[in-house]
């Protein structure tokens, strides 16, 4: 259990998407604007990913990896798929975010008003492919522990969007020299805010 | 760049270019205005993430602009020869099979003939396939143009995405440990006179913080870009 809580932590805190490895930063720029359109981004990022980073790893595990044929006689263990692994794991992805989209909108349709156009462009949000390639980098025991860390890099990346929006919200109240209007401000404030995580880096879990 | 859709019937290959020369003054800007006014980086907000996190050297930033280059050039000349053919619901998922396969032989080839390098971009390689940078183009030029242009755009636009990467790397490089290609520039009598690197260029957030002063350099000499708010 205290394994999981400091995975959990660490992947919101430590190894934070956005500001640790800038991963989504695409979107994270686009749609942070307002936080009410920021937080819809955020929460379709958490749900995405903590569904396929579980599937991707099973995918991993039983398919792709070195030997991982195993399971279906002596004579596949030898075989080694992980170079498939680009377009598999962003075929689940696509087609998740596809399935997930259908399930919302049939079965919580607010939620779905809300999240909008939001979750078909989330299969092109760096953090989803970058949370599936990382979890395969970390060699994850178990399928829980994958899910733990997906779940947690989504909450991450929640914070990180929720804080630039929310600032970005009172910034449009000051004076900023003209050409740093906009994208430049954004860049330094991101900039700033990941120094300040960065104090993080000291914990030891 | 949008609105610049071309009047092309359905035809595929070089059929509707051949009035027009290779390198017409359109076909150049094609090429020319990523690398200022419509740079993918600075202006369209395109692929940052990996803008960021691979600029700490020279080296891996040039070899992640090449392979970038690659994939768009080749992807954006497949999407165009394909553009008539892809029913326009599934196209996302076309665009992602094209562009993953292009990585894939890209991350193989690097792995066969520049294994360190490879090992020190990591998961970067794999994903140039969500760098919106190469999605972009597909859904903003590819599918509306043709082969050639798209060929242009594509090798425009990486290059301005090359130009951004090789600009922080340099002064990050440069500022943070004192080198260029892992070969040492400031002379040791900087050094011994007191000098000494700022080890917080070496650190993610100083990626942020350079490619937003550039941001503002750029804005301030081409007033046009500038932001309404």
């Amino acid at each position: 259990m205290e394994a999981y809580f400091n995975l959990f932590v660490k992947s919101i805190f430590i190894e934070n998407m956005i500001f640790a490895y800038f991963l989504g930063m695409c979107s994270y720029l686009a749609v942070s604007k307002t936080v009410k359109t920021a937080v819809g981004l955020g929460l379709a990022v958490i749900f995405v990913l903590a569904i396929t980073v579980p599937i991707n790893f099973l995918l991993d595990t039983y398919l792709l990896r070195p030997g991982a044929l195993g399971w279906l006689g002596s004579d596949y263990a030898s075989i080694d798929l992980s170079f498939l692994s680009f377009i598999m794991f962003i075929a689940v992805i696509a087609s998740m975010v596809q399935l997930v989209e259908m399930i919302v909108e049939k079965f919580a349709p607010a939620l779905y008003g809300a999240l909008g156009i939001f979750l078909p462009l989330i299969a092109v949000n760096c953090a989803i492919l970058g949370g599936s390639l990382f979890m395969q980098q970390k060699d994850f025991s178990g399928v829980t522990e994958s899910a733990v860390y997906g779940l947690g890099s989504g909450i991450g990346w929640l914070l990180a969007i929720l804080a630039i929006a929310a600032i970005r919200e009172k910034i449009t109240y000051s004076n900023i020299p003209a050409p740093l209007r906009g994208l430049g401000i954004t860049f330094i404030i991101t900039g700033l805010m990941a120094l300040g995580f960065m104090s993080f880096m000291g914990i030891k879990l | 760049m949008n609105a610049k859709k071309s009047q092309n019937k359905p035809l595929f290959f070089f059929v509707n270019e051949e009035k027009e020369a290779l390198f017409s003054k359109k076909n150049r800007a094609l090429l020319k205005d990523p690398l200022d006014d419509n740079n993918p980086i600075t202006v369209q907000v395109l692929g940052i993430c990996s803008a960021l996190a691979i600029t700490v050297q020279l080296k891996p930033a040039i070899v992640m602009s090449i392979s970038v280059m690659a994939v768009m050039a080749a992807s954006n000349v497949i999407i165009s020869l394909l553009r008539n053919l892809i029913p326009n619901r599934i196209r996302i998922i076309v665009q992602l099979v094209v562009v993953a396969s292009m990585v894939i032989l890209v991350d193989q080839v690097l792995r066969a003939y520049a294994y360190d390098v490879s090992k020190e971009l990591s998961i970067f390689i794999g994903l140039i396939i969500t760098n919106c940078i190469v999605m972009g183009r597909l859904e903003a030029f590819a599918l509306g143009n043709g082969v050639w242009k798209s060929f242009l755009d594509g090798v425009g636009n990486a290059a301005g995405y090359g130009f951004i990467l090789i600009v922080v790397a340099f002064f990050r490089e440069l500022l943070g440990s004192g080198k260029l290609f892992g070969l040492q520039v400031i002379p040791d009598a900087v050094y011994e006179m007191g000098y000494v690197n700022n080890g917080l260029m070496l650190l993610s957030p100083m990626a942020l913080i350079t490619v937003g002063i550039f941001i503002w350099l750029q804005r301030a000499r081409n007033r046009k870009l500038i932001e309404k708010n």
